[in-house]
């Protein structure tokens, strides 16, 4: 049987009624990870001995009538979540053989549901870039072209790769600026962000601590509301958590789409839109306006102003979270120092790839004395800008409608001398955390056979409303069944 | 030249919670290295701080105190530096938003009242301690303080002399003991100072270039660093050279400072707001019940003394100076009723505070508790001992013989009052003593206190002296 084509749906349907045991699951998804993960290198650290022994005692649990939700369902997760007695790298050299002695809040509530862990997932380092290809365990093909050498975006390059690829039912991602969407976007995935605070950050490595936000990258709508409803929730650990009732997601998938206003800002079509993309976009357009949705034009006027903020506050607040690898404590080590200045500036300076550097040195040049003012504050300002746009969308439509991404997939290389080519890849997604906003990609076809994304934003909190958007988009449509060859 | 000298001090108070900061670990002092620090502590990956709601109750407290303003809203910062002690990289403070701004506080420096302007408290995490002796060429790290609740107190540029420096730790001090918030052990370091020294010509307006001497951890070492600051400045300055503005550090052994690093040298702290915390919201309602809480302030209980127990203005200040001294002393007044309350008092500011001194011992640490301090109180004021032989009862008690009355019993030291009795001992004391009465009653007054002195010494000084004076008046004239 060909688990690796199932949903997670299907799958939990599946093992409850019996049709196979979570053992012959994580077995196969083990055997696919050996098979095709050389070719993807997907996975930076595979737990197959753990996942067998997890995948039986969700068998046991449910033959004594106590399976959960997702009890059973192999899964991986982006390995920028510490998870107890398994290394967690974050995709860095820095952090090559840390294992954290506690589990993040989102792997500790998904293990509650009863999930079952195949492994920790590759990553641009840090979350830094966007194409996988700043990961100090080397760049990640995307399934989509293995041969053609293409990115499958980034910073969760694994898990959109793992899954698309087949070699885990569903995983879970981090979003900071598109971490999520863009990647899940060039890989025929749907990739949920959910609003700021939805999830807890406790135990997610921060990267840029107010945008930061966890995620399920699944291959439908259906699956993804099923997978946030086991990570959202209030954690007492993360003060930044939001004490705001869990919905049922799944419940609110039917809602239907006649009446529903969607946005569509006009900034989102100026000039960068690759051609496949806007048709990708304009035909899903045809198919909200004939279920009786109405296309409203609005206009975030400070949408132009989203990236350079974000390339300010992001590496500000990285250049602090990321003060704590020194080198003291745990994580590389420089050998043979003389001084403590020595151990610090050695040990970092091989520690962190480049990007991470050239990210640690622009935070800490907008924080500097004298600089504060007239980047940092202003940032913080044109970001309360960016959030006013979009409060004042919302007083007119119910959801903002978009491309993900300016175009397909690129190639490994492409655009690695060029930082801000590669910063531009965000320009779509960044505003919704931006504003903190829930946001998704969803698979919206094929450009030359390379997947795009159409994106969708919702007010705060209301994951429902853009989960039920997909859902029903992806009930009238077949874009999100399309495989990568050979997977 | 007449210079006068500009002093602002930097305290840092470590508040008394049961855990820390950020963190569920505990604060106590003296584990074993490393042991009460937790993955927050330890600044771990992916780790988040939560606010001790404790501490910002404490820092409210002191805020109130002072008479100054809560801020509604105050807001974490992060302090950035590398120091291998500091597990973040940064430490969380306050900075443009401090919970506490602009208060005041009196202090007396021969006899005279001054105020103080406090410019702002704020709450902060302590660091981690390095130990760079036993170590070999390398440092230990204990991270058992980091994370330990601060709050910094930073002083307005108003005092001008290291006397009133230490005049106004010493009320601070005691004002967070009175308050609860710290167990002000300065060994410790629960207590410490920072001390911002310049000079400038007197009559001149404009500061002069000030130092920052660090980590002063006794009122004595503040007074001497400061001495020395003043002292090291008005030479430079008077041989024409030029205060370098930079933090200095003070050597106990030597009683001097020494330049640590210059103002070029000093770090920039990158200070933003911590997106890990919220800002912190304080309402009306919540500072009206922490209102409730607060303690009677020095300067009110030392008023009260003053009337209730018609006591000097200058006792009333000994007797508060601390709050468990003021317990105590209010603990033995509770045994001796008002009416000996002035008794009490010259007991507690005398032979206690001397025995207490003598051995260096706090208060709480008496060997004499209240009650039996009382207990020899009242036997001199209903007259069963004299105030000499009460001297002698009392360092019984405090040598642990037990209770005044066991004392006097065992010690047959009771004052013989009986006018009959006494009247017996005077007549073979007069009688013992033609010579001296001839003498007496042919004028020779002066007599009359060798008499005495006769009496107290047949009755080994257990005799009413009033008693005895009278008694005697009458029989020698016979």
């Amino acid at each position: 049987m060909s688990f690796h084509t199932l949903t997670v749906a299907g799958l939990a349907d599946g093992l409850a009624s019996g049709q196979f045991t979570s053992r012959e699951l994580t077995q196969y998804f083990l055997d696919r990870i050996a098979q095709h993960d050389p070719a993807l290198n997907s996975y930076i650290t595979v737990t197959a001995e753990q996942a067998l022994d997890a995948a039986d005692a969700a068998d046991q649990r449910r033959a004594a009538g106590e399976a959960g939700a997702l009890t059973g369902v192999p899964m991986a997760h982006k390995d920028i979540f510490c998870t107890q007695g398994v290394r967690t790298t974050c995709g860095s050299k820095m952090l090559g053989n840390f294992v954290a002695p506690y589990s993040a809040t989102v792997v500790r509530q998904l293990a509650e549901a009863g999930v079952v862990m195949l492994g920790k997932t590759n990553m641009d380092e840090f979350a830094m870039g966007s194409s996988n290809e700043t990961s100090y365990f080397g760049p990640v093909k995307n399934p989509w072209g293995v041969d053609a050498g293409l990115v499958p975006g980034g910073s969760s390059g694994g898990s959109v790769a793992a899954v698309a690829g087949g070699l885990a039912p569903f995983a879970t991602g981090t979003d900071t600026g598109g971490s999520i969407r863009q990647p899940a976007a060039l890989t025929n995935l749907t990739g949920l962000k959910p609003t700021y605070g939805r999830c807890s950050r406790y135990g997610m490595i921060a990267f840029a601590s107010s945008l930061d936000q966890a995620g399920p990258i699944t291959r439908t709508a259906e699956d993804a509301a099923i997978v946030l409803q086991a990570m959202a929730g209030f954690d007492p650990a993360d003060s930044t958590s939001v004490n705001v009732s869990v919905p049922d997601y799944r419940a609110g998938l039917d809602a239907p789409l006649a009446g529903r206003k969607l946005g569509l800002p006009k900034e989102f079509l100026a000039e960068g839109l690759d051609d496949g993309a806007r048709a990708a976009l304009e035909s899903a357009l045809d198919v909200y306006r004939q279920q009786g949705a109405e296309i409203v034009e609005v206009s975030l006027p400070n949408m132009h102003l989203s990236v350079p903020t974000y390339y300010v506050v992001a590496p500000a607040e990285a250049s602090s979270n990321l003060a704590r690898y020194d080198g003291v404590r745990y994580g590389h080590r420089a050998e043979g120092v003389e001084s403590l200045e020595s151990l610090y500036k050695r040990s970092r300076g091989e520690g962190f790839g480049r990007e991470v550097q050239r990210r640690i040195m622009v935070g800490t040049y907008v924080l500097s004395a004298g600089y504060y003012d007239a980047y940092y504050l202003k940032a913080q300002q044109v970001r309360q800008l960016i959030a006013d746009d979009f409060a004042r969308a919302f007083e007119e439509v119910d959801a903002i409608i978009g491309p993900t991404t300016q175009g397909p997939a690129f190639a490994l290389g492409e655009k690695t001398d060029d930082p801000v080519a590669m910063y531009l890849n965000d320009i779509y997604t960044i505003a919704a955390n931006l504003a903190g906003l829930p946001a998704l990609s969803m698979p919206a076809g094929l450009v030359d056979g390379k997947p795009v994304g159409v994106q969708l934003i919702g007010k705060a909190f209301d994951e429902t409303g853009i989960l039920s958007l997909a859902h029903q988009f992806q009930s009238l449509t077949d874009h999100h069944v399309a495989r990568p060859e050979g997977f | 030249m007449e210079w006068e000298v500009v002093i602002g001090l930097e305290v840092h108070v470590q508040l008394q919670t049961q855990s820390k900061i950020f963190s569920g670990a505990a604060t106590a002092y003296g584990a074993d290295p490393n042991t009460q620090a937790c993955a927050v502590d330890l600044g771990l990956p992916g780790v988040l701080p939560v606010l001790n709601e404790e501490a910002v109750r404490m820092a409210v407290k002191f805020g109130l105190a002072v008479g100054a303003e809560i801020a509604p809203r105050c807001v974490f910062a992060r302090k950035h530096y590398f120091y291998p002690d500091l597990p973040k990289g940064y430490q969380i403070s306050q900075y443009e938003l401090p919970i506490v701004a602009g208060g005041t506080m009196d202090i007396e420096v021969d006899g005279q009242t001054k105020t103080i302007g406090i410019t702002r408290a704020h709450l902060e995490e302590d660091a981690g301690k390095s130990m760079h002796e036993g170590f070999g060429t390398g440092s230990g790290i204990d991270l058992n303080r980091a994370g330990t609740p601060l709050i910094e107190i930073v002083s307005e540029p108003d005092i001008r002399s290291a006397a009133e420096a230490v005049a106004y730790l010493k009320k601070l001090h005691s004002l967070v003991r009175y308050l609860e918030i710290c167990d002000g052990n300065m060994q410790e370091g629960s207590f410490r100072c920072d001390a911002n020294v310049s000079i400038r010509r007197k009559g001149t307006e404009k500061f002069g270039t000030r130092t920052e001497t660090k980590n002063l951890n006794s009122f004595r070492f503040v007074e001497k660093a400061i001495n020395y600051e003043i002292e090291r400045q008005i030479d430079v300055i008077e041989s024409g050279g030029e205060i370098v503005q930079e933090t200095r550090l003070f050597n106990t052994q030597s009683g001097e400072t020494r330049a640590m690093r210059s103002k070029e040298e000093a770090n920039d702290y990158r200070y933003f707001p911590d997106p890990d915390l919220l800002p912190v919201v304080t309402t009306e309602s919540d500072i009206l019940g922490i209102r409730t809480t607060m303690p009677e302030l020095p300067d009110a209980k030392r008023a009260r003394f003053v009337e209730q127990y018609d006591l000097s203005d200058y006792d009333a200040g000994v007797l508060t100076s601390s709050r468990e001294l003021a317990d105590y002393y209010e603990k033995v007044v509770e045994y001796t009723g008002t009416t000996s309350a002035k008794l009490s008092a010259n007991w507690v500011m005398g032979d206690l505070a001397a025995s207490l001194n003598a051995e260096n011992l706090d208060i709480a640490d008496s060997r004499v508790d209240a009650k039996t301090l009382a207990g020899l109180v009242n036997r001199i004021a209903d007259d069963t001992i004299s105030g000499k032989i009460a001297k002698d009862v009392f360092i019984a008690m405090w040598n642990g013989e037990g209770d005044a009355d066991a004392i006097i019993d065992a010690k047959g030291l009771k004052q013989i009052t009986d006018p009959d009795a006494l009247g017996k001992i005077l007549d073979e004391v007069i009688a013992g003593n033609p010579t001296q009465l001839e003498q007496y009653r042919s004028g020779k007054d002066k007599l009359f206190g060798y008499f005495v002195g006769q009496a107290m010494k047949a009755t080994k000084g257990k005799a009413n002296p009033a008693e005895v004076n009278r008694l005697l008046k009458e029989k020698l004239q016979g």
